[in-house]
């Protein structure tokens, strides 16, 4: 595998440019900037509040900065409080080539979108010399989420993600999995798998607080297709998400924006903290692959029942489907056949080996489904977040 | 914790996850009147269970916890014969309500 050299040792799988509008009145120029340059590698991303809020700068700042990103044009209106100084200063810092584009001051959208695009065409040969080098499975970060999910999810496709997640983690890689809303009911099984018994209270006390926020807000993380796939409670769908995180023992519990600090398994706490502000945790699941980006994954892996078809800006996603009938409806938009397991043409074990094999792969270049077929979905919202306590990544060996 | 199929005496178009559950998968849709073995015994069936769904394979008492995965997934909200079906007609989160489309469970109440 060959991988894109940053300055700060980690290396890219991908090298694309994001455009990034810093609040909705700057994102239909965003957009046209990006535009012509779809199929080249150009990624829009952005944070469409005008109010501050620090969770959305440290997402923004750790995503201009992550290891598939080669550059990064940012597009403020002017007025916004979004602080796009210090954005494109710690871009900067990275040596990576940025520029900064104000609307209300480089003369309004048609020259916007005109200037935008020529620091893109100046750009993308720039970054093309960046330097490729050997890069290894100890230093990937792989994500996994689930959407779409029904009950086979939690047969085939979950499972069998927890077995490329011990394989990945087997070889030095650093795994992450998340949604603590959509583990509820499995905090004392993960809290049996911590690394100390204090992480271990750490992680039964962020999954009380998902179920307390989505107590107060009134709805689980479960939607309607959920039952008609079914799925008959939030308690069996985390069940069957929590098979993605296999059985290597868990090494800390991390929030939106913290990189794992070494090779293991990590639980993404992605419900805010203090009192229940903003809304819902995490409105869709594009907004949870955002967060798991921010945390450094080079990859996420992506597990369906139903039929999700997303993917991602910056990090490509790899869909993983758990029901035979949704992958004969949906084959295009997959990238692993996981339903053969519940017909008995194919074991966990196997299909586990697969997903490894195509994670090394996708790390080398292989375009997957969603990347064929233009998906570059991005969703950033309000959130506040405490640092993680002392406990949360202990120094075990 | 994970899979570990036990068949003993159980339908082979039935996954039972551990051996403490008192639900299975259908790895395949199961349709009324055909007939499924639970515990070696002949069982017949009256719902439409389709692939990935849950089939009662023990009786289970109204209130009583609904086992998978060797887990509780919710609470019976009657009492369910083995071979019924099990879904949100009878089974009930621990934690939060579960929202459907169908009228049955409503999120948005008619005006």
């Amino acid at each position: 595998m060959r991988g894109f050299l940053r300055s700060d040792g980690r290396k890219g799988i991908r090298n694309v440019v994001v455009v990034a509008y810093l609040v909705e009145c700057a994102h239909h120029v965003a957009r046209e900037i990006a535009r012509p340059f779809r199929d080249r590698g150009v990624h829009l991303i952005g944070f469409p509040g005008c109010f501050p809020n620090a969770y959305a700068a440290r997402i923004m700042e750790r995503l201009a900065t992550h290891p598939n990103v080669g550059a990064a044009l940012l597009v403020s209106l002017g007025c916004e409080s979004f602080d796009r100084e210090r954005l494109a200063r710690n871009v900067e810092r990275s040596q990576r080539p940025v520029a900064t584009l104000v609307i209300q001051e480089s003369g309004g959208t048609a020259r916007t979108i005109e200037a935008g695009r020529a620091w893109i065409d100046q750009t993308l040969p720039r970054i093309e010399s960046t330097p490729q080098v050997g890069l290894a499975l100890d230093e990937l970060v792989v994500a996994t989420i689930c959407g779409g999910s029904d009950a086979t999810s939690g047969l085939t496709a979950n499972p069998a993600v927890g077995r490329a997640f011990d394989l990945l983690i087997e070889q030095g890689a650093a795994a992450i999995f998340e949604e603590t809303g959509e583990l509820i009911g499995c905090e004392q099984f993960m809290a049996r798998r911590a690394a100390t018994p204090e992480l271990g209270s750490e992680i039964i006390a962020s999954v009380a607080k998902a179920a307390r926020y989505y107590q107060t807000l009134g709805h689980g993380s479960f939607a309607p297709g959920n039952a008609d796939g079914g799925l008959t409670t939030i308690e069996e769908k985390s069940l069957g998400a929590y098979s993605k995180s296999g059985k290597s023992t868990i090494a800390g519990l991390i929030k939106p924006g913290d990189t794992p600090p070494r090779a293991g398994l990590y639980l993404l706490d992605v419900v805010p903290d203090g009192e229940v502000r903003f809304g819902f945790p995490n409105i869709v699941d594009n907004a949870e692959i955002v967060e798991l980006i921010a945390c450094g994954a080079h990859l996420t892996l992506f597990t369906t029942g139903r039929g999700s078809v997303v993917g991602s800006a910056i990090a490509p996603v790899i869909k993983v489907c758990a029901n035979p009938d949704t992958y004969r409806k949906l084959a295009d938009d997959m990238d692993i056949d996981a339903g053969r397991i519940l017909e008995g043409r194919a074991t966990l074990d196997q299909v586990g080996r697969e997903i490894f094999d195509l994670v090394a792969a996708v790390a080398d270049g292989h375009p997957t489904a969603s990347e064929r077929l233009g998906h570059q979905e991005f969703i950033l919202t309000y959130k506040s977040f405490e640092p993680i306590g002392p406990a949360c990544l202990p120094q075990v060996v | 914790m994970a899979p570990s199929p036990s068949t003993g005496g159980l339908d082979s178009r039935l996954l039972r996850l551990a051996a403490e559950d008192n639900v299975a998968a259908a790895t395949t849709t199961i349709e009324p009147g055909e007939t499924v073995l639970i515990d070696g015994a002949p069982v017949a069936v009256s719902d439409r269970v389709p692939t990935g769904h849950k089939m009662a394979v023990a009786a289970i008492g109204a209130g009583e916890k609904v086992i998978k995965y060797g887990a509780p997934i919710g609470s019976a909200t009657r009492a369910i014969r083995p071979g019924e079906y099990v879904h949100t007609h009878n089974l009930a989160s621990d934690y939060l309500p579960t929202f459907t489309l169908d009228g049955a469970h409503p999120y948005l109440k008619e005006e």
